[in-house]
């Protein structure tokens, strides 16, 4: 296997609505900024890969036009994924492993505010069975939250400390769409959206593009005197009906985590995706992050809910700290699916 | 150095206008088993999962990889979906040959679908796009003229399209999988209603429903099977959709994607070192222009292969043998079914189709305005 690093991180502020007209000015800004970041253009890059989704401007090929946001002339070596960002960078890793080239640049984009994001989510049902429920995604994570609560896993005061400490978190962060001091007792005064769910239980929904460049080895080094080594990353998923698993926990981010070598060290931080308060407590069970970990610092998904790249971000977050000498050994993880089915897990390194 | 990667199971339902037997799982689980039997594996065999299919709103089932984890065995396995246009089958087998070739995964089962009966594809194709003119006539209307340029190019022979259509549906009817069964005559095809001049209704590829699997090892495993297909060559290859001085009737992302794979699998004369190809045409003229795009002909000259006959099951360069996507078209999967059929050729197990002696082979996919392609060479030998 070889040595693939993130080597530089770019992305638009989260915000509720990015005044873009269309998918090259949302891409455009990030790809040639991370690109900048390193002193490379798109002539330098060997592998191009983006992550979005049609249903968010709701025609069919939207990411077609995204590529009219790069420089493909000479014709570029380039996929999509119909995945958040975060799976564009694995599609990237595993090309970087055939050989033959050194670089890579990952983006993707989402423009959320185009529609009613958990109306369109209901759509990753079973178009049989369930959508006709109009099972919206904040109803499927009340399902879940709800189980918590009946297994006595957490309580909606857990869920609410998580909310604190993550909007607390995204005061330091420029690009986090929701901030602030919360008090944990007013938020449990809030009415319920969903019960058990509250407002702030739940994420914002926000607009982002975010970009990473990666880079083998030796050129790794060239470009950053400490790059973001991805020590182990790796995917899994779950049974898609909801009453053939069990919501509390999370047994494929387990595996990832496991197979992507989270036990071979301690970790000083980890960004999870977890849109929703009660998904955070799952997964550090699940993966075994306890106490001592710092969990997003960048105040994660419950600040900043970019859909398609809010993946993608943990991974920038993570490696950003790691450039920067703020981190030795961290954990990103992004999420895929209703109620935390599919997950993804890498382990980055500074040294 | 890359991991050698070989094809050891491939499966493929029978493709219809409408396959109202199943549902989508059953679609995809069709064609899963069959290339599970064939690879002489079982579901727990299979390490990871790649998928690919054309956009979700086709069917109406946002990335709908997450559904039909269930129907294809992926709980606790990675599952990965790509979507790359039109190409996405092609470049979906190539995201798992990759994969194996960089020794993530020893066995990889890979496949591709799409249920046209589902939705109307040509009108999903001409969505009104903000600050874009309106296409509102699907693939062929944004083609015609690029086919038009060709002819006037080329000075090609006007029957030219009519003689790809007779040809590959001749090829068709000696697959039994595929769409379209049509004896048809030079003069049926020219009789046939004129759609978007030049391209006739005889010449345009069917709206199919249909899936197709393959089973991709390492070298480990290659032995499971005596006539493993190696993959010898990879690439995928993009341009921008509009530029200044673009060439789309014979497009630099499709000369250098072929190129990338001739080197990789050192091909030097296409013509003469490939024994047959499974090339993406859906309007009939794009046989002669992909000849010239993938260096079968020099340029100008890949009508005068056509309307020779070389492109026939016994001419000297064998194209689209199981009767292409002129005879079969699940979108999502048409790329994937040129992979597999030409990793078929090269494991001798392509039946009526079957080209004699064929050791290596090309297939390949493109999407979008002529500008995303996807390519490999398979042969029978590592």
């Amino acid at each position: 296997m070889r040595d693939v690093a993130i080597v530089s991180f770019s992305q638009l502020p989260s915000v509720k609505a990015i005044d873009a007209t269309d998918e090259p000015e949302l891409v455009q800004p990030v790809t040639s900024d991370a690109m900048k970041q390193v002193g490379l253009t798109q002539d330098d890059i060997g592998f191009t890969c983006s992550g979005s989704t049609d249903y968010l401007p709701g025609r069919p090929f939207s990411f077609v036009a995204a590529v009219d946001g790069l420089k493909a002339t000479p014709p570029i070596r380039e996929s999509h994924v119909e995945m958040d960002g975060a799976f564009a960078l694995y599609e990237a890793w595993v090309r970087l492993m055939h050989g033959d080239i050194d670089t890579a640049l990952v983006f993707s984009f989402g423009k959320s505010s185009l529609g009613s994001v958990p109306d369109i989510l209901n759509l990753q049902n079973d178009p049989y069975y369930v959508q006709p429920l109009g099972l919206d995604s904040i109803s499927a994570a009340a399902l879940q939250a709800q189980a918590m609560i009946d297994a006595g896993k957490a309580t909606e005061r857990d869920f609410a400390e998580v909310v604190a400490r993550s909007r607390k978190s995204a005061i330091d962060n420029p690009n986090a769409h929701i901030k602030g001091e919360l008090s944990v007792d007013e938020m449990l005064e809030e009415p319920y959206i969903s019960s058990p769910l509250r407002k702030s239980f739940c994420p914002p929904v926000s607009d982002s593009a975010a970009a990473v460049v990666l880079a083998v080895g030796d050129r790794a080094k060239e470009l950053v005197k400490r790059p973001a080594w991805i020590r182990g990353i790796d995917h899994r998923t779950e049974p898609h009906a909801l009453g053939q698993r069990d919501l509390t926990t999370s047994p494929s981010s387990a595996l990832a985590a496991e197979k992507a070598g989270l036990g071979h060290g301690s970790v000083d931080l980890a960004e999870l995706h977890a849109p929703f308060a009660h998904q955070e407590i799952i997964l550090r069970e699940a993966m075994g992050l306890g106490g001592d970990v710092n969990i997003n610092p960048s105040g994660g998904a419950l600040s900043a809910n970019s859909l398609m790249t809010a993946g993608l971000i943990r991974f920038g977050e993570v490696a950003s700290r790691i450039l920067s000498g703020g981190a030795r050994r961290a954990l990103a993880h992004t999420t895929n699916g209703v109620c935390l089915q599919h997950n993804l897990v890498a382990i980055l390194e500074g040294e | 150095m890359a991991e050698p990667c070989a094809v050891i199971g491939i499966g493929q339902t029978k493709h219809r206008e409408s396959r109202r037997d199943l549902s989508i799982p059953g679609l995809v689980r069709d064609a899963a088993i069959r290339a599970l039997q064939d690879a002489d594996m079982t579901w727990k065999d299979i390490d990871s999962i790649v998928i690919g299919t054309a956009p979700d709103m086709f069917e109406g089932v946002m990335m709908p990889e997450l559904w039909l984890s269930d129907a294809l065995g992926a709980a606790g396995k990675p599952i990965f979906r790509v979507h790359t246009a039109g190409s996405v089958g092609g470049s979906t087998a190539v995201v798992a040959a990759h994969l194996i070739q960089g020794g993530v995964h020893g066995k990889v089962l890979t496949l591709a679908f799409e249920k046209q009966s589902e939705a109307n594809a040509m009108w999903a194709l001409s969505p009104a796009i903000p600050f874009q003119p309106q296409l509102v006539a699907g693939a062929g209307g944004y083609f015609a003229p690029l086919i038009r340029s060709y002819i006037r190019r080329a000075d090609a022979h006007p029957d030219t399209g009519c003689m790809v259509a007779v040809k590959d549906r001749q090829h068709g009817l000696l697959n039994p999988n595929a769409h379209l069964h049509l004896d048809q005559t030079l003069e049926q095809v020219k009789a046939s209603p004129m759609l978007w001049d030049p391209i006739r209704f005889s010449e345009t590829c069917p709206s199919s429903d249909g899936a197709v699997a393959m089973v991709l090892v390492n070298k480990k495993h290659a032995g499971r099977v005596k006539n493993p297909a190696w993959v010898r060559g990879t690439s995928v290859r993009t341009e921008r959709t509009f530029f200044a001085g673009r060439d789309q009737v014979n497009p630099a992302a499709g000369k250098l994607c072929a190129k990338d794979v001739y080197d990789e699998a050192g091909i030097r004369n296409p013509l003469r070192e490939i024994d047959c190809a499974e090339v993406y045409v859906p309007f009939s003229w794009f046989e002669p222009m992909w000849l010239e795009n993938l260096g079968f002909a020099d340029e100008g000259e890949g009508w005068k292969m056509t309307m020779e006959g070389k492109t026939k099951i016994g001419g000297e360069m064998p194209w689209n043998m199981s009767g292409g996507v002129m005879c079969t078209n699940p979108i999502g999967a048409s790329g994937m079914l040129r992979f597999a059929e030409a990793a078929r050729q090269v494991r001798g197990t392509a039946e009526r189709h079957q080209v004699d002696g064929a050791k290596v082979a090309l297939g390949h996919a493109y999407g979008g305005g002529s500008q995303f392609f996807a390519m490999w060479i398979v042969s029978s030998e590592r």
